[in-house]
């Protein structure tokens, strides 16, 4: 279908700053208040109030724009973006229009090849966020709740490098670990602290000039970004091939038919009168300013991938999931540092039965039931021959519902791993009594059949006996 | 006239002011007078001059990020027009 | 005893002092003369006499236990744009009739910590956009020195109090020329210090980059007085100047021999009504008298500034005003059909027919297309004429020349055309697009009526301001004319 079409899509993210208080007020930012509990007089635009700017935003944005390699503005400049929506109390939102605070910035993601590309990021500037109107049980009648306007918010905009869901996705994904990394947002979805905008267009392959745009509002899921886009590149080269145009203009996804729709055209077509605001003055930032928030810089996560490759010799493919939380990077580093296991071994462990458990009752990393010294503490055990890898996985759900550490566990259930050969022995000479047909058939060549004598010494030990010797021991008394 | 009645009524629009039948005719000349006005500005030359937002030449001063407001929610709304569990009422927004 | 609503401020402070009265004894002769005499003038919007007489109670009692304040017991009366906690602050619109601030400005909390009585809330044209008080909801002003004219305006509520010793001093509000002008046409002293000087926080915003809180009062020294109490540092307000506080009743002692006076040639080109000029010319042979310099100076775009401030400031209050929807505060229509009608109807029926037009003229000048045109244009031409102000000052120490063109013109007179009511503002607003402190004290009569000498300062130059208005004001009485009927 999409052969001949190529998808264009530039994204502008809204991420939501991690301030205590508003951007221009001193009211608390905290999620789930009684409505207008936290909008005081400046946030609700009352006559008379001016709003006075919180140095936060400032050092998170300049955090930012280090981060993606982009130029910090020495001298940026707030204006006033004028238009009349009643979550917005003084008929303008101010934002950053001609002089934002961070330009020409860029990121990497992975192509459809596994390739690097790289994707321009066109500016980044502070605003602040509106409020919410609410709708049901008002009896025909619209609600306003004030208190996230003046929440600030950080809106990162792409050049229009992504050419597929996909990319966007993972750009979205990119920036997401970003903002979390530097702590500058919580990131969190569903409470709206991490959106997206989508500007999409098709045309021609080959063809220079950008096809018609439509952008796509709020889109507040990564995998509703995914199925808003594709349906909407779908809608636009249906569109074209069945001889229609593509019309400029907003489109919103609805989730629950999954198909995008045309918002209700407004009275007039927008003309926001952008103008600096007169209440503030330009934010002059100098390079000293710049180079301290540059020494607060964290690794950032390409850096740490790439670290983890060389310094812990892990997979690739594994040291990109270790890297997306900076959380769950730390743990795994823990985890290497307190014990004496390999770190693909700590790894495979961390992504894997880890992950499954924290998935499973829903906890974060950082809520962890094993804390990162004590599975260190557990792979330990594996580690010196104490325990099978098998017998640590009974272990590992033991200390996950809390019985006590790996040693403890292993204590109190009597788990150690026999490792003493002439207790082996004993049970593979019953093993080769109580089953002469087997023997003889390995004896006459049927290799494959060790397995099955294995099978049965794990079984008489309870799966304690050390597999590597009793392999060994197996195959020196079935030659004789 | 250098606005016409569209003109002036496009603007009333964008400033979300209703104007009475009379008070349009009325509008229209005496903006159109204030337009003329001003347009005398066209005549300065203005090259290489930079715009001027601020009558002092300050940069912006920042405040810590400290919550420094309390709830007051029931007295700021004694001034509200229409208010229902705590929310300001209007008709309905549609999307 | 002169009697008490003769004295200034500063006689007041010191009879009180002396305990030939109390705070109580004053307040109940002004609410006294308020109440006979401001039908006449329609001065007010508000009159808090009972807070007044509670706060002027509380005022002898603190001076009783040795607690008093610069400005203990003293009475003011507040422009109507000023927010204050419990009281109605209505901007002189329909649209904040009932508007109680649940705050006070900074300027009515420094005020008031000084020790400071607030007798009522003066009337202003709506939202401080005129220049006669004709645009107010609650009907004209009237000039004490002529009752078929104009006090001049926006402050011309303010101005007029004091005119007519309903009170010894006002606070105002100053845009274009909005305390000056009117100073100039009531016989008062208005002085609009620099830009950032005094906290705009709780003054309703008219036009952001322009607007200045000062004062309206009957002598220098007492505008000194005040001026120091309201400014200083707020950090509620972005353009606010940190910057020490000079004591302004000091500098005002200093003789001015050796000032430099800058003339502008411009001001006495056609426009400048002739009795006017020759009031102006003798005042500055006054100041010469005194040892000052007199200098010709240029201000080459003084004609642009009025069209200048006529884009820039509809700008700015085109914005400022949208907070007016009918939400959460203020008018709102009944029975709106939508959104749409209930923003279009609120605004419609709560905004008078200047706001409109300039709400207006400001949207239009931002718009698509005309922006540059015009906005961009309008703050290109601010920068060269506060540039000229600068090559100015680089001559002089001061600037003088007259308020206002012409003495009080009738009601009624000018609200046919905006643009002539716009050109009374020619000779302030300067002083506004550029920033700079300024002052009008009265400097002579033309037909019985006052005219202004006004004078403007460099950035933060208010002690010299001060200073050459006190010390014109020592060599001559026309600041202590009272008008008929108001002695």
């Amino acid at each position: 279908m999409s052969g001949q079409w190529e998808v264009v899509i530039g994204l502008e993210i809204h991420a939501q700053l991690a301030t205590r208080s508003k951007i221009f007020s001193g009211a608390a930012t905290a999620y789930g208040a009684e409505p207008n509990t936290q909008a005081c007089l400046v946030d609700l635009g009352y006559p008379g109030v001016l709003p006075v700017l919180n140095e936060e935003v400032i050092r998170m944005a300049c955090k930012f724009g280090l981060a993606v390699n982009a130029t910090v503005a020495r001298r940026s400049v707030f204006a006033r973006k004028n238009y009349f929506y009643p979550d917005l109390p003084k008929g303008y939102q101010i934002s950053q229009f001609e002089l934002p605070i961070v330009e020409h910035g860029e990121l990497y993601i992975k192509d459809a090849d596994g390739n690097d590309k790289r994707i321009g990021i066109t500016r980044a500037h502070l605003e602040e966020d509106a409020g919410k109107s609410i709708h049901e049980g008002l009896d025909g009648s619209s609600g306003i709740d004030l208190n996230r306007a003046g929440t600030p918010l950080l809106e990162i905009v792409s050049e229009p490098d992504l050419r597929s869901a996909k990319e966007a996705i993972a750009y979205m994904r990119k920036i997401h670990t970003i903002v979390r990394y530097l702590e500058i947002s919580d990131g969190n979805m569903a409470e709206g602290s991490f959106r997206c905008d989508a500007n999409i267009s098709v045309r021609p392959r080959g063809q220079k000039e950008l096809g018609t745009r439509a952008e796509l509002k709020n889109l507040n899921s990564f995998r509703f970004v995914e199925k808003a886009i594709n349906f909407e590149i779908e809608r636009q080269i249906e569109l074209i091939e069945d001889g229609g145009k593509v019309v400029q203009e907003t489109r919103l996804y609805d989730s629950d038919r999954d198909e995008t729709r045309t918002m209700r055209v407004k009275e007039e077509a927008n003309d926001y009168r952008y103008f600096p605001d007169p209440d503030l003055l330009p934010i002059e930032i100098d390079e000293e300013y710049i180079e301290a928030v540059r020494r607060t810089l964290p690794e950032l996560p390409d850096v740490k991938q790439q670290r983890f490759v060389k310094e812990y010799s892990l997979k690739v493919s594994d040291a990109a999931i270790l890297t997306v939380n900076r959380a769950l990077a730390d743990y795994f580093e823990a985890a290497v540092a307190a014990g004496t296991a390999r770190a693909q071994v700590v790894a495979n462990w961390v992504i894997g039965d880890l992950a499954a458990a924290l998935n499973k009752d829903g906890l974060e990393i950082v809520t962890s039931r094993i804390a990162a010294g004590d599975l260190s503490g557990l792979l330990d055990r594996i580690d010196d021959n104490t325990i099978s890898g098998k017998i640590a996985k009974e272990v590992f759900d033991a200390m996950w519902t809390g019985e006590g550490t790996a040693d403890e566990i292993i204590e109190a259930r009597g788990l150690q791993q026999i490792t003493d050969r002439s207790a082996i022995e004993a049970v593979v000479d019953k093993v080769i009594v109580a089953n002469p047909s087997q023997v003889a058939e390995y004896q006459s060549g049927k290799d494959k059949l060790i397995g099955f004598f294995v099978g049965q010494v794990m079984q008489e030990t309870g799966g304690k006996a050390n597999p590597g010797q009793v392999n060994t021991i197996l195959k020196e008394k079935l030659a004789r | 006239m250098s606005l016409d009645k569209d003109q002036v009524q496009h603007i009333a629009l964008l400033a979300r002011l209703k104007l009475a039948d009379d008070e349009l005719d009325e509008t229209v000349d005496k903006l159109s007078r204030i337009v003329d006005f001003v347009d005398q500005l066209s005549a300065a030359a203005t090259d290489d001059v930079l715009p001027m937002a601020h009558p002092l030449n300050e940069s912006q001063r920042l405040r810590s990020d400290r919550v420094t407001e309390t709830d007051e929610r029931d007295e700021i709304q004694k001034n509200a027009p229409a208010i229902e569990k705590g929310l300001y009422i209007v008709p309905k927004v549609l999307q | 005893m002169q009697e008490l609503h003769t004295q200034t401020l500063t006689q007041l402070a010191a009879g009180m002092q002396r305990g030939d009265f109390s705070s109580v004894e004053l307040i109940e002769v002004l609410l006294g003369r308020i109440e006979s005499l401001d039908q006449s003038l329609n001065a007010f919007i508000t009159v808090t006499a009972d807070a007044a007489l509670a706060a002027a109670a509380r005022a002898d009692d603190a001076r009783a236990a040795g607690d008093a304040g610069v400005l203990n017991g003293l009475p003011v009366v507040h422009k109507d744009i000023f927010c204050t906690k419990g009281v109605t602050t209505t901007c002189g619109s329909r649209m904040l009739e009932n508007f109680v601030s649940p705050y006070d400005a900074t300027i009515v909390e420094r005020l008031a910590a000084a020790g400071a009585v607030v007798l009522g809330k003066t009337n202003m044209d709506e939202f401080a956009m005129g220049s006669s008080s004709e645009t107010s909801y609650f009907g004209p002003v009237r000039n004490p020195w002529d009752r078929e004219r104009s006090p001049g305006g926006s402050s011309g509520g303010s101005a007029a109090a004091v005119a007519a010793r309903l009170a010894p001093a006002a606070t105002g509000t100053d845009t274009g020329g909005s305390i000056r002008q009117p100073a100039a046409l009531t016989g008062t002293v208005g002085m609009k210090p620099t830009y950032g000087r005094v906290s705009r926080y709780g003054m309703v915003a008219f036009a952001s980059s322009l607007d200045q809180a000062g004062v309206i009062t009957r002598s220098t020294e007492d505008a000194a007085l005040l001026l120091g109490v309201m400014a200083g540092f707020d950090q509620r307000d972005s353009t606010s100047i940190d910057r020490p506080v000079p004591d302004y009743v000091a500098s005002l002692a200093k003789s001015l021999k050796g000032l430099r006076i800058g003339i502008v040639r411009q001001h006495f080109d056609a426009g400048l009504e002739e009795k006017t000029a020759a009031a102006v010319r003798e005042s500055l042979a006054v100041l010469e008298a005194q040892g000052a310099i007199l200098t010709e100076v240029d201000l080459p775009n003084l004609d642009l500034s009025v069209p200048t401030y006529y884009v820039v400031a509809p700008a700015e209050c085109s914005s400022n005003m949208s907070r007016f929807d009918g939400v959460r505060f203020g008018h709102r229509a009944k029975d709106p059909e939508d959104l749409f009608d209930l923003y279009c109807r609120s605004r419609g029926e709560g905004f008078g027919a200047e706001v409109k037009r300039r709400i207006m003229t400001g949207t239009y000048v931002l718009s698509a297309g005309y922006y540059d045109a015009y906005y961009l244009k309008a703050q290109r031409v601010r920068q060269l004429i506060a540039q000229d102000f600068n090559k100015a000052f680089a001559e002089v120490d001061i600037i003088a020349g007259p308020t206002s063109p012409t003495p009080a013109f009738r009601l009624g007179d000018k609200t046919d055309d905006p643009i002539t009511m716009y050109l009374n503002d020619i000779y302030t607003i300067g002083a506004n697009l550029a920033g700079l402190p300024a002052i009008s004290t009265p400097c002579g009569f033309v037909d019985g009526l006052p005219v202004g000498l006004h004078l403007v300062g460099p950035h933060f130059g208010e002690e010299t301001v001060l200073r050459c208005a006190h010390q014109y004001q020592q060599q001559t009485d026309w600041h202590e004319a009272c008008p008929e009927g108001y002695q």
